[in-house]
């Protein structure tokens, strides 16, 4: 068809009812966080203040860190247990690499900046090493992360003989620790990652590739997209995002323990899947894991502000997930 | 068709294939004009797969040449020049349901690393009308029909600006309208200077929408021609070489003694996504064939689902005397299961007889199987050999071994031979007459004419009702088609 056909073709607005039963899936969780803010502003007057807000936010940060990194590996229509471990084990090891052997390093004293590349470089080595065992070499993702899952996590509490790191130099806490505009730096990295990742997904050929591998494969590469290629690339950037998470995290308790990262990723997977992104792949946005990631941080702090006993937090987690889950079904129903 | 001084689509000339010691294909020449229509036809196994990958740059010959629009083609690895060239529908759909059927469209085609939204539905809407398809651009392709996803497909291909297209059994899922409005579109597509290699099992549409045909068996290449100089008995002796080609095809089902009713379906109604059924009676005796007619929809398929008690019945009674056997119409999701190998596929719902206390008889089970694997001469390595790595024919073969392993008074058969080539066409249909023969009350459930000879009384259904029962062979082709599509003659 020549330029000036295509000039004469007038662009029909999408439908509003399209645009509203395209979202629903990301707007599911919505109305329960405006219940959510009800029951906080019931529950205690600290709840609706800027600085229980900014704990939530810091609180929420490095796992919604690692939920942009697993909801990207998700759409590709795989997914990696072992980023837990990768948010233990790198600051650990840049830890390790920078603080002094009486504070359980290594003793090699580096220079923070370069301990900070090391974390980062290790989720980088860590999501390439899975990727390239998954995609190339065609490994089972669930036993395969699983294992790494196991191995990483046995490497960090073996470098410290299960003791904790702390004492480390103000830049490496950075992230995790300071404040800007009155906000902890955590949330508006987090924030910012979530909005470039969902711009990136929406407008980028690359994410829409993502979305297409993760929709069908072999579509996608009868189309000539890059499918190793981007679907390792993402393993990689998922590590590094992880990593990252991790360095927050350490930052925000100024100490790397032992156990960093433990059970995290059953979190992640929930914030992702209630927010919307499909395990099976293909299907989800950045916007909605980030309600997933808001909704959880919002049952957290509500819990903790109605003093329930610590020893009960998890059950009623779950309890959340089970009816958040239910309530993606009857919206992915109602749509059909 | 004039014959222009304009190059052909695609030339491919003295093809050579072999994987180890099998010659894939010898010596094959096809080409393709731009306007053209040209069938590849032959059995499973022909070569017919191997020239589509040849065509569409997935693999090298070991000898020949391949030219497209007078140029040699690209090199293996350049599969964006590929694609420019040539774009193979495939039988399994290559659309990505969790995208818009715009974006389908143009998969990955932006320009520069961004997508610019505005610009891709307004392309996507462009070419949608040039062709005078009928889709929503903004309409997610999960919610597209098999044609749809089909046509999305064609105007993907057009997109890319490809005018050469390879169509691989395009109508095995549509139903006869559907095929229809497909071939229209393609007499657009063609009238428009597009070539395009149809690839088909159905000898009939041939006929009907091509203008040469070649045909392929074992790896050579027995005939090209124009369909004018093809009769339907030269095509069929090119594709099985004239052994088969004339089993049944003149011996029509002969109504042996009926028996005791051993099927009875009373005022029946069911809702299901197949099609509504409403008040629906009929019987079917011992030694008869029962074909349903109806297209896609009709409900056919929802009264012999109901039969088999995968539907429930809104209403009415099904009584059947004796154990019913089932060869279900999608194969792939109901009929096999491709990790186990013949023997247990065959044996899959005669476990209990082979079994004592929940242990399995090897021998019995083994004896079981082998009995079917002859009688309907599937083409296995062994018992052993996964059902996956089979060819559609056998597959079929096992799953309609597998309803006949128990010995069932009623046998109930959804188009049993879609996707089937020609011989083990003849073969299955055969198994089944055969069934009948023996005792058995058939119950055949088909849009495909072919399929109905050998039933002995044929009932026409259509939204839901039987609204036409014919007794006596042969059935009329135009009373059959205009009963089910509700096109009464005058």
């Amino acid at each position: 068809m020549t330029d000036a056909a295509i000039e004469h073709v007038e662009l029909v607005r999408r439908p509003v009812k399209r645009v509203l039963l395209g979202s629903v899936r990301e707007l599911a969780l919505v109305p329960a966080i405006a219940v959510l803010f009800v029951v906080g502003i019931f529950t205690s007057p600290a709840f609706f203040t800027t600085s229980n807000f900014s704990n939530t936010a810091q609180f929420s940060a490095a796992l919604g860190m690692v939920v942009v990194a697993e909801s990207i590996i998700l759409l590709t229509g795989s997914f990696d247990l072992s980023l837990q471990s990768v948010y233990g084990l790198a600051p650990m090891i840049g830890a390790w690499l920078i603080v002094g052997k009486d504070a359980q390093g290594l003793g090699t004293k580096w220079n923070p900046a370069f301990g900070i590349l090391v974390v980062v470089g290790i989720g980088a080595a860590v999501g390439l090493f899975n990727g390239f065992m998954i995609v190339k070499l065609k490994f089972n993702a669930f036993i395969f992360t699983l294992a790494m899952l196991i191995l990483l996590a046995g490497l960090q509490q073996g470098i410290v003989s299960g003791r904790t790191i702390y004492e480390m130099p103000p830049s490496f806490i950075y992230l995790g620790g300071a404040y800007w505009g009155g906000f902890p730096v955590s949330a508006w990295v987090t924030s910012a990652v979530f909005l470039a990742a969902g711009l990136f997904m929406r407008y980028h050929r690359t994410g829409r590739a993502i979305y297409a591998i993760g929709g069908n494969l072999e579509a996608a590469r009868a189309a000539g997209i890059k499918v190793d290629r981007i679907r390792i690339g993402v393993f990689t950037v998922a590590g590094m995002l992880a990593a990252i998470a991790g360095l927050m995290i350490a930052g925000q308790v100024v100490a790397v323990t032992a156990n960093q990262g433990n059970n995290l990723i059953f979190t992640v997977f929930a914030a992702a899947v209630i927010g919307g992104i499909a395990l099976e792949g293909g299907r989800g946005r950045m916007i909605g894991a980030f309600t997933g990631v808001v909704l959880l941080g919002l049952v957290n702090n509500v819990l903790v502000l109605r003093n329930t006993s610590t020893f009960w937090i998890d059950a009623a987690n779950g309890a959340i997930i089970l009816i958040a889950l239910g309530l993606a079904r009857v919206v992915a129903l109602v749509r059909t | 068709m004039t014959h222009g001084p304009e190059p052909d689509a695609a030339e491919a000339e003295a093809i050579w294939k072999s994987f180890g010691s099998t010659k894939a294909l010898q010596d094959v020449s096809v080409s393709v004009r731009p306007g053209e229509c040209h069938a590849l036809v032959g059995r499973n196994g022909a070569g017919k797969s191997t020239l589509v990958a040849i065509l569409t740059g997935l693999l090298r010959p070991d000898r020949g040449t391949v030219r497209m629009y007078g140029e040699p083609a690209p090199g293996l690895g350049d599969r964006g020049a590929w694609q420019k060239r040539v774009a193979c529908v495939y039988q399994r759909s290559m659309v990505i349901p969790s995208l818009s059927v715009g974006e389908n469209i143009f998969l990955n085609r932006a320009e520069g690393s961004l997508v610019r939204w505005r610009e891709l539905r307004r392309q996507a809407r462009g070419l949608v009308l040039e062709w005078g398809f009928d889709l929503d651009v903004d309409q997610p392709a999960a919610e597209l029909s098999v044609e749809q996803k089909q046509i999305v497909e064609i105007a993907r291909a057009l997109g890319i600006g490809a005018r050469f297209l390879i169509l691989d059994e395009p109508t095995a899922s549509l139903e006869s309208r559907a095929i229809e409005r497909l071939f229209e579109r393609l007499r657009r597509v063609k009238a428009s200077g597009v070539a395009i290699l149809y690839i088909s099992h159905h000898l009939e549409e041939i006929y009907e929408i091509c203008d040469r045909a070649t045909v392929l068996r074992d790896g050579r290449q027995i005939v090209s021609a124009p369909v004018e100089e093809l009769d339907h008995e030269r095509l069929v002796a090119a594709m099985v070489g004239g052994e088969l080609a004339r089993t049944m095809r003149d011996h029509p089902a002969v109504a042996t003694e009926a028996g005791d009713v051993r099927l009875r379906v009373r005022s029946l109604s069911a809702q299901t996504p197949l099609g509504p059924v409403e008040n629906v009676s009929f019987t079917v005796r011992s030694g008869e064939s029962v074909g349903l007619f109806g297209l896609r929809g009709s409900g056919a398929a929802t009264i012999a689902d109901a039969i088999v008690g995968l539907a429930k019945p809104s209403a009415g009674t099904i009584e059947t005397d004796g154990g019913v056997g089932y060869v279900p119409e999608d194969r792939h999701s109901r009929g096999f299961v491709p990790t186990l190998g013949v023997e247990e596929n065959l044996t899959l719902s005669v476990l209990g007889r082979l079994s004592r206390f929940g242990l399995i008889s090897g021998a019995r089970r083994r004896a079981t199987a082998e009995a079917m694997t002859a009688r309907l001469q599937i083409v296995a390595s062994g018992g052993g050999q996964l059902l996956s790595e089979l060819s559609g024919g056998n597959q079929q073969k096992v799953v309609v071994g597998r309803a006949l392993v128990a010995e069932p008074s009623v046998l109930v058969v959804l188009s049993p031979t879609v996707g089937v080539d020609v011989a083990s066409k003849e073969a299955l249909l055969g198994v089944v007459d055969r069934a009948r023969v023996d005792g058995a009350a058939v119950l055949l459930v088909s849009d495909d004419l072919d399929e109905l000879r050998i039933c002995t009384r044929v009932l026409v259904v259509r939204r839901g009702t039987v609204v036409r029962e014919l007794l006596e062979p042969p059935w009329d082709r135009l009373e059959l088609i205009s009963a089910a599509e509700g096109l009464e003659a005058a």
